[in-house]
């Protein structure tokens, strides 16, 4: 224990004479705490969209039956999901889309309330992209889902004005049409009528023959008819979504991206920290000193991975905390999130030791750290189901093999409770430990 | 002679197909100075590495008295380049669990000159002066056994000068040293015996003056004779 004592304030001494990596580890959490608190604490900015719409202004408001329907309603709606940008003709729109000022341009036509009321064909808007990948998909995101609630709204007026038909034809009433008053029957009065006619008749009366289908086919039409009602209200959102969440509580995203983020500089600063002050040593040619017995091949792995993590772990920390300054995060478990961020930071130093122990400098460590790391990030966060079965399977075994899943479901199990829990995730750690450990002593023997 | 207070026994190292070091024995009386010397690549470094412990011999073994300390200075300089001299000393000493490790310290950078500098990190020092940290370093523990690989290497006359004395000094209080060198006459100036490598083998063990005998001007060319009639 003596020898890893002076070791440990060797590196400590080293690292703070060398000011660069210090300021690096103290800036880096400090900035990309307060970015992700800002971005997930404000919304991200609305898309430019240049916006034409040329539905005359005395032909904006749709009457069908006795409803109106006004169409610049939903022009707002979609103004929620773009910053518009107000063009008088086509041509200028698709200027501005070719100019870049605008990354799409959106168009009401003239004839969408027509196409409305008429109920023929669907009316329809129109956007303009810039051939952008990125900027389309953005922007067609954003339109597709504002456009998706106006016509939930829009099937939700539509509902009513055919109820309102099926109610007078049911119960009867008055009816406009074309400035011109009419009082409606309405099919069950009829029916009754009907009925009252049919008793006053004698049994075995010809007219009576005749009423009786016809008095048969006003009931079966009232029931029938009130049965359609519901029929159109399931129409307007024929499917809705149920949420069931299976295997435990899931994190929002939001708090799952700061899992993600104080996970990742857990790791940057680990593998960093471990793989180059071993690698320091060789660079230095004390490893060669070191291995007389001076320290035993433990005791340094375990001085470099101790060093790496306990640094990990402030840098980590103080993440959290200043991210918490943003999002509401439970402090209740922050004896949680060190034992989080400890079993973490332990995993990728001994990774990061394991590396150090392959190379003769710091630089070629940084770099392997880097190669290493950045893809395994990226395989961690494959979804289920966005890639062949076999294939995420595969994705599965490596991002088990390597630390970076089970630091990130240990970190989001503390911080957010999901699952798998923060005991399995650091039985995972553990194995990885283990494992790490072993072919770290195996490198350094070269 | 007194006792040996080193034997190296039939030492062959591999790096894979490659035999750096075949069949080696010798034995280093207390007090002897001894002169490893070769070409480049004869195995002179994986020699004092074997004898050091910094490596395990492929076959063979080092046999040092049970409780010997053996200092090792390493052919490049073996120090942290953020650390002051004097931070370089503490720590290899307290790591080499030396009794006194201030006192141990405090001697050596006097016996080296270094005391003036003792403040400044190493990484400033000149090559030199790194060497002599290097040198101090191997020796702080007071070990029985010296091995310096190419002390002299990138020392000036007047520090080269200094450092002979200083190890000559350690010889006569009975500390054995081994040292490789390309420079011959200094081999021949300050070692007793002599270990000519070629190839990984050992081809010669004598005074200096036995390999003189190998041609007659001066012993560098004498070197040369001994080498080239061993067809090396």
């Amino acid at each position: 224990m003596g020898s890893v004592r002076w070791m440990l304030a060797k590196d400590l001494r080293i690292l703070r004479r060398s000011p660069a990596l210090s300021m690096l580890l103290i800036i880096y959490p400090a900035a990309i705490a307060v970015l992700i608190g800002l971005a997930l604490s404000r919304g991200p900015g609305l898309p430019r969209v240049a916006f034409l719409n040329e539905i005359p202004p005395s032909r904006a408001v749709i009457t069908l039956g006795s409803t109106r329907i006004d169409t610049t309603r939903y022009e707002r709606q979609l103004f929620e999901a773009i910053q518009p940008v107000r063009v008088s003709s086509r041509a200028q729109a698709i200027a501005d889309v070719r100019d870049g000022s605008t990354i799409a341009a959106l168009i009401m036509p003239a004839d969408l309330p027509h196409l409305l009321a008429s109920a023929a064909t669907s009316a329809y808007v129109q956007v303009i992209y810039n051939g952008d990948a990125i900027n389309q998909s953005l922007v067609e995101t954003a339109i597709e889902s504002k456009l998706a609630q106006a016509n939930a709204l829009l099937a939700v007026q539509l509902e009513k004005v055919a109820g309102s038909y099926i109610d007078l034809l049911l119960s009867g009433g008055r009816l406009n049409f074309l400035g011109l008053a009419f009082n409606v029957l309405g099919l069950r009065d009829s029916a009754q009528i009907l009925d009252g006619v049919l008793s006053g008749l004698p049994a075995h009366s010809p007219l009576a023959a005749k009423l009786t289908p016809v008095a048969a086919f006003a009931k079966i039409a009232v029931n029938n008819l009130a049965s359609a009602k519901a029929v159109i209200g399931a129409v307007g959102a024929p499917i809705v979504v149920h949420q069931q969440t299976i295997d435990g509580r899931r994190t929002p995203l939001d708090f799952y991206a700061v899992a993600i983020a104080v996970t990742i500089s857990l790791m940057f600063v680990c593998l960093l920290l471990a793989s180059g002050t071993l690698a320091l040593e060789r660079e230095e040619h004390t490893l060669e000193r070191l291995r007389r017995g001076l320290v035993s091949p433990s005791a340094l792995l375990g001085e470099k991975s101790l060093l790496a993590s306990v640094c990990a772990v402030f840098v980590g920390f103080a993440m959290l905390a200043g991210i918490g300054i943003f999002v509401p995060l439970d402090w209740g478990r922050a004896g949680l999130w060190l034992l989080a961020l400890l079993g973490g930071a332990l995993a990728f130093a001994t990774l990061g030791v394991a590396l150090g122990g392959l190379v003769r400098d710091v630089r070629a460590a940084s770099l392997l750290a880097l190669l290493v790391s950045f893809p395994l990030v990226f395989l961690a966060l494959v979804p289920a189901g966005s890639v062949a079965v076999g294939l995420y399977d595969a994705i599965r075994v490596v991002s088990a093999i390597f630390p970076f899943k089970a630091a990130l479901e240990a970190v989001d199990a503390a911080v957010n409770r999901s699952s798998p829990s923060l005991w399995a995730a650091l039985g995972h750690i553990a194995l990885l430990v283990l494992g790490f450990g072993v072919l770290a002593r195996v490198g350094l023997r070269r | 002679m007194s006792a040996a207070t080193l034997q190296a026994q039939s030492l062959t190292k591999r790096f894979g197909e490659r035999v750096a070091l075949r069949d080696v024995s010798f034995r280093l009386e207390s007090g002897e100075i001894l002169a490893v010397i070769g070409p480049n690549g004869a195995g002179k470094t994986t020699l004092l590495s074997l004898l050091a412990g910094a490596a395990s011999p492929s076959s063979g073994e080092v046999i040092a008295p049970a409780g010997e300390r053996i200092g090792w200075v390493p052919q490049h300089t073996a120090v942290y380049s953020k650390l002051s001299v004097l931070e370089n000393l503490r720590l290899f000493a307290r790591l080499e669990r030396v009794g006194d490790p201030d006192g141990a310290v405090a001697l050596m950078l006097e016996q080296t000159g270094l005391r003036e500098r003792a403040g400044e990190q190493l990484g400033r020092l000149s090559g030199g002066n790194r060497q002599r940290v290097n040198i101090a370093i191997g020796l702080l523990a007071q070990p029985a056994v010296a091995l310096l690989d190419e002390p002299s290497a990138s020392l000036d006359p007047r520090q080269r000068e200094r450092l002979w004395r200083f190890i000559a000094a350690r010889a006569q209080a009975g500390t054995s040293i081994v040292f490789t060198t390309h420079d011959i006459a200094e081999a021949e100036r300050y070692a007793a015996r002599v270990l000519v490598l070629a190839d990984g083998e050992l081809l010669f063990s004598g005074s200096p003056a036995d390999l003189r005998r190998h041609g007659s001007g001066d012993i560098e060319s004498a070197f040369v004779n001994f080498l080239r009639d061993r067809g090396h």
